[in-house]
């Protein structure tokens, strides 16, 4: 397996408060990764630094087999270059229809001529139904995303990171909110993502971690505290006592 | 292609039909057709009314659909006032000026021509040379291409600049107003080449056209503004129909949003800023010649920030929204202010509408947004709900 994000050394101080300290970690290209940690350990800084949101002090991004830095590259461009990103807060554009939310997320061209000027792609209407398969929200296309429960809106917005088709899936407290049955579907969705592409979760609940079942990073106050196997860290004193032991 | 872009757009339809429907009614009572019904006044203001029906979609596509809040759009419609008003006062200045020197033994020459007319326009900003941004002023074809192109590269320059360094929000709003602001002073110059404060008169005559009356005159620009108001209702409700539309509605609710997922917001933005500003030039120059006059107090700040207002009132982010708000505001504007309105005797006080209309504007307009966000055009929202309730 090759590498296919590599952050290294990298430093970022909000106001003199450093929320990422010296942080090392390497995403390879089919990889399921669990980032777990303390809140504000820096795992939202983390995927804000990886998408361009926030520029940091030190160190480099390095993206795909071309490794290029991701420094110099704007949020539109990162997002075109394979990095897809879900929010914490679930964020879908609530005054659009399910089919219109996935449909402007599908890997099609992105200029605006490109929308005004040129036809539809003629096999949208079958990518849209195979992310919304995928989902399970076929039924709710033509509903107002506005509409759904706050477990579909996660799953739609992981449906419009799917629909663009992404190397690697940013995914922030994916399981926020929802219950035990959403919780089970939405591990499926992730697990079965990180088959063809990467998929880094950032998550607190332990059990949801377990059921993943993939390598696991723990964050704290900025920086890498330990990494492994979910036994392996959760045997590690020092996660014991930063953050099991709390 | 087409049967679909009308399916998914019932209102198109209907406002097209509305339209048609009182071009032909107002025609029918016209002075032109010889009849009493509607006076030529009245029918200038009518068709001054689907000018500002016109920007005020551009308003709306700018601000309710796109989230940009302009307050500078009725600049851009002021200049396309200018552009073609520049035309207008030259070519029938000439006219006259040729005919004034006829009588003459010596023909005169183009050099004695021209400086007659000069003299004419600028005598009273105490200058008779012509100005370098009225070089173009002889030929109809570019004023009109300056129409559509000076507000177009005023909007992407301005646009670029503060879209490429992210100012949103309220800053933008003032930004424009700032820019608003700029250009009425520069106008208000004596020495600018528009003549200050004067302004560009005389603009209801049509060169060539001195022996058509004012009443048929006019009834061609109402129906050119209608032409204009239903082309440029097509334009937008295509221009927002499909994809295009969703990722603009999409940069309103959620920038940031919509940049992770790969799209240059600043693009977009500049494409709708732009475009918008063209059309509310087109709509300025059909406007001005109905009015007759353009003076640089019609560019005023406030003059944008009642745009905004009749957007809101309308209801933004539906076109026939901001066609309600401008036909209401600006019919209820001029029969407030032409002094119509009854004024109110309380007794201790008397309200008189021409100080108060404002006030009751303001009102209407806090009112507005604090309880039907959605302005008028919400109604239809709730009759189709009930519709959709009792079937
Ligand atoms: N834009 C910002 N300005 C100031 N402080 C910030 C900003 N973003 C994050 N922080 C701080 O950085 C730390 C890490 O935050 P975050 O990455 O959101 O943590 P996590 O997602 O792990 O809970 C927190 O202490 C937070 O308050
Ligand atoms: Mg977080």
């Amino acid at each position: 397996m090759s590498t296919l994000l590599e952050v290294s050394d990298v430093s970022v101080s909000f106001d003199g408060f450093k929320a990422i300290n010296n942080l090392s970690i390497q995403i390879g290209d089919t990889e399921l990764r669990a980032i777990i940690g303390p809140n504000g350990a820096g795992k939202t800084t983390f995927m804000d630094i990886v998408t361009g949101k926030t520029k940091p002090d030190e160190g480099y991004v390095i993206w795909g087999e071309k490794s290029s830095s991701l420094l110099d590259m704007s949020e539109s461009q990162i997002a075109q270059a394979g990095i897809g990103r879900k929010f914490q807060k679930p964020t879908v554009f609530e005054e659009q229809t399910v089919r219109e939310n996935i449909t402007i997320a599908l890997k099609n061209p992105r200029r605006p001529l490109d929308l005004l000027f040129s036809r539809e792609a003629p096999n949208t209407e079958n990518r849209v139904r195979a992310v919304s398969d995928d989902i399970g929200l076929t039924d709710a296309l033509d509903q107002l995303s506005g509409a759904l429960s706050h477990g579909q809106k996660q799953w739609l917005e992981i449906g419009m990171l799917l629909a663009q088709d992404p190397h690697l899936l940013l995914v922030d407290e994916p399981a926020a909110g929802m219950s035990e049955t959403e919780r089970e579907q939405t591990t499926d969705i992730l697990v079965r993502a990180a088959k063809t592409r990467a998929v880094v979760v950032v998550e607190h609940d332990m059990e949801f971690v377990r059921r993943l079942n993939c390598r696991v990073t723990v964050l704290n106050q900025g920086s890498v505290l330990a990494e492994g196997s979910l036994d392996h860290v959760t045997k590690n004193q020092d996660v014991i006592d930063v953050y099991l032991g709390r | 292609m087409q049967h679909t872009f009308m399916a998914k757009n019932p209102s198109v339809l209907w406002f097209l039909l509305g339209l048609s429907l009182f071009t032909v009614f107002v025609t029918i009572f016209s002075e032109a057709v010889g009849s009493t019904g509607v006076s030529t006044s009245f029918l200038k203001t009518l068709g001054k009314t689907l000018c500002l029906c016109l920007v005020a979609i551009a308003m709306d596509v700018v601000w309710g659909y796109c989230g940009i809040l302009s307050l500078g759009h009725f600049a851009f419609f002021g200049i396309g006032g200018y552009a073609i008003g520049m035309w207008l006062m030259y070519e029938r200045t000439k006219n006259i000026v040729v005919g004034s020197l006829e009588n003459n033994i010596l023909p005169p020459t183009p050099e004695e021509v021209e400086a007659a007319i000069g003299t004419q326009i600028f005598g009273v900003v105490g200058s008779s040379e012509f100005p370098l941004i009225w070089a173009a002023s002889h030929s109809l074809t570019l004023q009109l291409l300056a129409v559509v192109i000076v507000p177009g590269m005023l909007a992407l320059a301005f646009g670029w600049l503060a879209f490429r360094s992210r100012v949103t929000g309220v800053y933008l709003s003032i930004l424009t107003q700032a820019m608003t602001l700029a250009l009425s002073l520069y106008l208000f110059q004596n020495d600018t080449g528009l003549r200050g404060n004067n302004g560009l008169s005389g603009l209801q005559n049509i060169p060539g056209l001195e022996a058509v009356s004012q009443a048929t005159l006019s009834l061609w620009f109402f129906w050119a503004s209608a032409l204009a108001l239903g082309a440029g209702y097509v334009f937008f409700a295509w221009m927002l129909s499909g994809k295009f539309g969703s990722v603009i509605r999409a940069i309103r609710d959620n920038e940031a949003r919509i940049r992770f997922l790969g799209y240059n917001v600043e693009n977009y933005k500049l494409l709708i800023f732009t475009v918008t500003a063209m059309i509310a030039g087109i709509a300025g120059a059909l406007y001005y010649p109905q009015a007759g006059i353009i003076n640089p107090a019609e560019i005023a700040p406030i003059a944008s920030i009642y745009l905004a207002v009749w957007v809101a009132i309308g209801g933004r982010g539906r076109l026939y929204g901001a066609v309600i708000g401008a036909v209401f505001v600006s019919l209820m504007s001029s029969w407030f202010t032409g002094g119509s309105a009854p004024d109110i005797n309380l007794g201790f006080y008397l309200v008189k509408w021409t100080d108060w209309w404002l006030v009751l504007l303001g009102l209407t307009f806090v009112g507005v947004t604090f309880f039907f966000p959605k302005g008028v055009g919400g109604l239809f929202d709730l009759i189709s709900n009930y519709r959709e309730k009792h079937q």
